[in-house]
């Protein structure tokens, strides 16, 4: 009998809720249609609009779609055709790997899952009135905002960089796209006997571990094309911020002699004349290819709405909704955001913030309650030559006691050394965390 | 033992209105809150438990509740050796692991 009763309840609120939505739903749909300058239709009004396609704002788009049962009618605001992933683009600098084969349409998500895909960029947010202005003119109102617009490169952190990268001589790639090209461009340019150097910015930055595992893919390529070549790993951080003694190991054993680790070397100032880096305290270093990894924070547009509100670098959220700290309904996703302990800026935790920010934008419109313990999930391989692969994994929860989250305690780990086996989970990770997010 | 026969009845209902809905359509906040618990597999098991086609990890959808639970209980137990599920079954409980469980099994393949 109680469970008759149970089972009625359930169905009750479920069919008012669902009512809800489909209302709602309706009547974004009745806003009128513009035609973007950029092609694709612009919807006057959307119930949640989500900025930036990466492994956040694309997971978000499409797991609102599921989780509403494609009740919420979602627009997603991307300036790119295709997604280029950022984890694995390092293989793309090893040689083993092309741009193309880390590269996914974004056609999928509006075929698959009813996701109003516009090619477009966010010229500004008025967290106010609740309306984004395209950069191409036409406004869309929304009910929810997601954010996630990645990471934006502080040029001035090093000064000259912004000029000798936009000439072309010293460049970043840590945004994986034709940049990626052109460094490896310059590897093969490079005579053997040559000097890589990377300068990595203090944490926390985006993807810890990706700068070490750049240079073993470097050292790899070096190894079989340019075997008296040298790879410089010029590190502000006090120590290898990630997977250290695994990839010190390798340093050790795979590339005696070819990469050299310097701690505490803060860039400063390059000098595109003479290829060469200044630091806050150690000797300038001079090298054939540079490649500069400036100080970073939380993408431009996060900035500019006023939602950096840690350190102005990074965005404050409620762990519960990734709700900005300084503006209600918009949601902030992925490498923005100000990390909880142990919290790494990386792709698959970006995917992690997008489910549990689509579920409680789910909820909330529904008028539930918030699911009171979240989690997330953090997987990240990195290759350390062609084939072979080291990882390290975590799993994490919301303490409400704290209003933040937390590693579980005696969960994740790392890999006991670097093998092939993990180098076909990782590829498999790629491919399927690539779906998960845009197919 | 009352509380422990409801929570079951709880997930055994959640699971059985998923499955009957066809699509994953979150009917209510508890079948929200499980979807979204199980959705922190997806990102390497493939999108509601479906696997990508030629890639090395299996896929979750359809598999017997039984069968995952006790995988689950092997990886944190360190029965089943692994090169990344021993670590991230440990960051999750019995009751979450009955519930991920339920999930994937009322998923079509």
């Amino acid at each position: 009998m109680m469970q008759r009763r149970h089972l009625l309840q359930h169905a009750a609120t479920g069919a008012g809720a669902l009512g809800l939505l489909s209302l709602s739903g309706c009547a974004s749909e009745t806003g009128a249609l513009l035609t973007s300058s950029a092609g694709g239709r612009v919807p006057a009004k959307t119930r949640v609009l989500v900025v930036g396609g990466g492994y956040g704002g694309a997971t978000a788009a499409k797991y609102l779609r599921l989780f509403s049962g494609q009740k919420i009618d979602v627009t997603l605001i991307e300036p790119s055709d295709a997604f280029v992933s950022c984890p694995m683009s390092n293989l793309v600098l090893g040689g083993s790997k092309t741009l193309a084969d880390v590269t996914t349409p974004y056609a999928a998500l509006a075929k698959n899952h009813g996701v109003r895909v516009i090619k477009d960029m966010v010229a500004s947010i008025d967290p106010v009135k609740k309306v984004a202005v395209l950069a191409s003119g036409p406004t869309i109102a929304y009910d929810k905002l997601v954010l996630s617009p990645g990471i934006d490169l502080m040029w001035d952190s090093v000064a000259g960089l912004r000029a000798a990268q936009g000439e072309g001589r010293i460049l970043q790639a840590w945004k994986a796209g034709p940049e990626t090209v052109a460094l490896r461009r310059q590897l093969e340019a490079m005579p053997d006997g040559g000097v890589y150097a990377i300068t990595i910015p203090e944490a926390p930055y985006r993807c810890p571990p990706g700068p070490y595992e750049r240079a073993c893919q470097v050292a790899s390529y070096f190894k079989a094309a340019k075997p008296k070549s040298k790879v410089l790993i010029l590190d502000a951080n006090q120590d290898v911020t990630s997977k250290g003694p695994l990839f010190k190991k390798v340093w050790a054993e795979q590339y005696k002699g070819m990469i050299e680790y310097r701690s505490q070397h803060k860039a400063t100032a390059v000098d595109a004349k003479t290829n060469s880096v200044k630091f806050e305290i150690q000797d300038d270093v001079k090298a054939d290819v540079l490649n500069v990894l400036p100080t970073m924070r939380a993408g431009a547009i996060a900035v500019q709405t006023g939602l950096a509100n840690a350190n102005a670098r990074w965005c404050n959220v409620n762990y519960l909704n990734f709700e900005s700290t300084a503006a209600k309904d918009i949601h902030v996703l992925g490498d923005s955001i100000q990390i909880a302990p142990g919290m790494p800026k990386s792709g698959h935790m970006a995917n992690s913030h997008a489910k549990v920010a689509a579920a409680a934008i789910v909820a909330e419109l529904a008028g539930w309650e918030l699911n009171p313990a979240p989690m997330l999930t953090n997987t990240c391989y990195s290759f350390t030559d062609a084939k072979n692969v080291v990882h390290v994994a975590s799993v994490h929860e919301y303490v409400a006691a704290e209003k933040t989250f937390k590693t579980v305690a005696g969960s994740g780990g790392v890999s006991p050394g670097p093998t092939e086996l993990e180098g076909v989970y990782a590829w498999s990770w790629a491919r399927t965390i690539w779906a998960d997010a845009l197919v | 033992m009352r509380l422990k026969l409801l929570s079951i009845y709880k997930t055994l209902a959640a699971a059985a209105l998923l499955a009957a809905s066809g699509a994953a359509m979150a009917q209510d906040s508890a079948a929200l809150r499980q979807q979204a618990l199980a959705a922190t597999c997806a990102n390497c098991h493939g999108t509601q438990g479906r696997a990508v086609d030629g890639t090395a990890v299996p896929g979750l959808a359809g598999i017997p509740a039984v069968y995952l639970v006790e995988q689950m209980k092997a990886f944190k137990a360190g029965t089943r050796q692994a090169t990344v599920m021993h670590q991230l079954a440990k960051g999750y409980s019995d009751a979450q692991i009955d519930q991920i469980a339920a999930y994937f099994a009322a998923q079509k393949k």
